[in-house]
């Protein structure tokens, strides 16, 4: 092995020997690529062709007078190509799986937005792709199961374990040890086994850098606060390595799902059923029990109810440079029912997380102050989910009728 | 020690069968009738797998009985305090299987110490490369136990000689990419690989994945020490019963 990433005792490479020579390719080749100068200027460049970089900075402007504290901007990445801020990621990784000469690309999805991120990718670099998806997330986010089959990925249902992310992981690894050879994991998130906590938060790292610049043109000074979701903690990780080193508040903010008391939850970093462990090849906080098994989460957002965090994002808790919070299912949804009404954005259920946290502090902040939230995606995925919360009858009727049509 | 126990046993027997069960699945009960019976069917040692939630190295049907033994209430303690019986019970080495999540939430040391009080031999972590292993290599030599390490097809010559310098006991050969209990091809390829191998190292060699029936070990006779049997015999006591394990293991090496 050439490296193995740790983040002060998180992260490392817990990896099974078949994986090791995979893994040394990985690192060599994002090394070099990462060295070379005009690779992020091919990143950048393909961004802005392809994707919608840089996205733009947007002012909320009734959002701020709603609540009388601090400026609320919001940073949007769901204006991104298919959604969300996952594009940054796969379209990077997609340059590497060219420079390595692999044909094949695997990828797991919770929410989706991965899974049809690298579908996408793989489409517009004619690789084969698989997505591997867990069943109850397949149900919960149909329409981008949809995507992902129009655009040529193969979907598999993963019915194993508790059927979420987790266990598509175990799954997309499975694959990776029979068919590395040709194939490339495109990892979601800032987690896993090193190379991919650094790989994936330096292609998100583009979000703080236009972050910052933008907010510095607009209003000549830093942001007091940014508030960023955390579900494997790419899209943080991306907003908050632009302000590391300035004097900003960064706040992560995880599913409370249906309360931090009631077992069904995914806070890692700010409950007490997490501890350090290690699993799916890293050592980071883990909802796990004492003998290390892992736990049921939940969120009504499929893309935060991830079992681990980041790693990065787990030294930088320990390190106190980031504070964690958690809001629940509820507040999430009234959050986003707010934001509809008073910005016209329909954030994803993941990034109104952020936006929840974010309404709760927002009058203790002065007017004087910037508030800055990570719009990590966009929501038109989670109309189901959404419709079935707010419990929306012509929605419910247009459901049952389209259920007729199909059974005439 | 295990190598030496493995030496006399191969002054003996051309070629060693290990075989794999995944403690308390179907049931602690069961899990001990068929050590019996693989025991009574002639088998040299045996890998205790404590079950674990996200075993990413495992094929299906194995990491289905990892989840029906957590669901039926297995744990940590349950599998120790079972192994310690075993140990009592039947006169052949045991090692522990499992990923290290298990051994780093009990505490490493303790692991080890609780695994050599138990009268277990060794332990086989498949997660745990050499590189992140070293407070468990320093914990397995403490309570003088062999920590088997995994060779793979990928392996390069140098890595091999590099995992070699830390193992004991024998090397776990993988024989091909993939998880277990997919079928492997016993042909000349491997033929190679396990020269590769023999090449890295003087300790005895294992060959594990896809070894299903005599005519894959009659393959292996010669090349290899020690043939590893996992999925096949849970499929076997799936489909049939504990009452066919020990005719069916009497009948691989004959």
């Amino acid at each position: 092995m050439i490296e193995r990433g740790y983040y002060e005792g998180f992260g490392g490479a817990y990896l099974p020997e078949i994986l090791i020579v995979t893994f040394d390719e990985l690192v060599e080749t994002f090394q070099k690529a990462k060295s070379d100068p005009s690779f992020w200027q091919e990143y950048t460049e393909i961004m802005s062709t392809y994707s919608c970089r840089p996205t733009p900075l947007t002012f909320a402007e009734n959002l701020t007078a709603r609540f009388g504290g601090g400026r609320i901007y919001i940073k949007r990445e769901d204006l991104n190509h298919t959604g969300a801020h996952k594009a940054n990621n796969v379209m990077g990784q997609g340059l590497l799986v060219k420079r390595m000469g692999k044909t094949r690309v695997i990828a797991e999805t919770g929410a989706g937005q991965h899974g049809v991120a690298t579908a996408t990718m793989a489409a517009r670099f004619g690789f084969k792709c698989t997505i591997y998806m867990g069943e109850v997330d397949m149900e919960r986010q149909r329409p981008n199961v949809f995507w992902m089959e129009r655009l040529g990925a193969e979907v598999i249902p993963v019915l194993e374990g508790t059927r979420i992310l987790k266990d598509a992981i175990n799954e997309a690894f499975r694959d990776w040890v029979t068919n590395m050879d040709t194939t490339h994991y495109v990892l979601g998130t800032a987690c896993g086994p090193h190379p991919f906590p650094e790989m994936v938060a330096y292609f998100q790292s583009i979000i703080g850098k236009e972050a910052r610049k933008q907010i510095l043109k607009y209003e000549e000074r830093l942001p007091a606060r940014i508030y960023a979701c955390v579900g494997g903690g790419s899209n943080a990780l991306g907003i908050f390595s632009g302000f590391l080193d300035d004097p900003v508040e960064l706040v992560g903010v995880e599913a409370a799902g249906r309360g931090l008391n009631s077992g069904q939850h995914a806070a890692r970093l700010c409950s007490e059923d997490a501890s350090i462990g290690v699993a799916q090849g890293y050592k980071t906080y883990f909802l796990q029990n004492s003998d290390g098994q892992m736990k049921e989460t939940h969120s009504v957002a499929a893309g935060l109810d991830y079992v681990g965090v980041s790693p990065i994002l787990a030294q930088l808790k320990e390190s106190g440079r980031v504070r964690f919070e958690a809001t629940t299912d509820r507040q999430v949804v009234d959050a986003l029912s707010l934001t509809i009404r008073k910005e016209g954005l329909i954030p994803a259920l993941e990034s109104a997380h952020a936006f929840a946290q974010a309404f709760k502090e927002a009058s203790t902040l002065s007017k004087d102050d910037i508030i800055l939230i990570n719009q990590s995606g966009r929501g038109d995925k989670d109309i189901f989910t959404v419709a079935d919360a707010f419990a929306d009858p012509k929605w419910q009727e247009f459901i049952k009728n389209k259920a007729e049509q199909y059974h005439a | 020690m295990l190598e030496s126990y493995l030496r006399s046993r191969l002054s003996e027997k051309e070629i060693l069968l290990m075989t794999h069960i995944v403690l308390g699945y179907p049931t602690f009960e069961d899990s001990f009738k068929i050590i019996q019976a693989m025991v009574k069917g002639g088998v040299d040692l045996m890998e205790l797998q404590i079950p674990f939630s996200e075993p990413i190295a495992d094929g299906p049907v194995i990491l289905h009985a990892n989840q029906k033994a957590l669901a039926l209430g297995t744990t940590v303690n349950k599998c120790f305090d079972f192994a310690q019986k075993v140990t009592r019970t039947f006169d052949i080495p045991f090692l522990f299987m499992s990923y290290y999540n298990i051994l780093f939430k009990y505490g490493v040391d303790r692991f080890a110490a609780d695994t050599a009080d138990g009268h277990l031999r060794g332990a086989i972590v498949p997660d745990l490369p050499p590189e992140e292993g070293q407070d468990y290599l320093k914990a397995m030599e403490k309570h003088n136990l062999a920590p088997i390490f995994i060779f793979s097809p990928t392996t390069t010559a140098e890595r091999m000689k590099y995992i070699a310098s830390f193992a004991q006991g024998f090397i776990y050969c993988v024989a091909r990419k993939g998880v277990t209990g997919v079928d492997t091809d016993f042909s000349g390829q491997l033929e190679r690989y396990l020269a590769r191998c023999r090449k890295a190292t003087g300790l005895p060699l294992a060959l594990g994945f896809g070894v299903k029936d005599k005519e894959d070990i009659d393959f292996l006779r010669g090349k290899v020490d020690i043939a590893v049997i996992g999925t096949q015999t849970i499929r076997l006591v799936e489909k049939e019963g504990v009452g066919v394990v020990e005719e069916f293991i009497k009948n691989l090496t004959e």
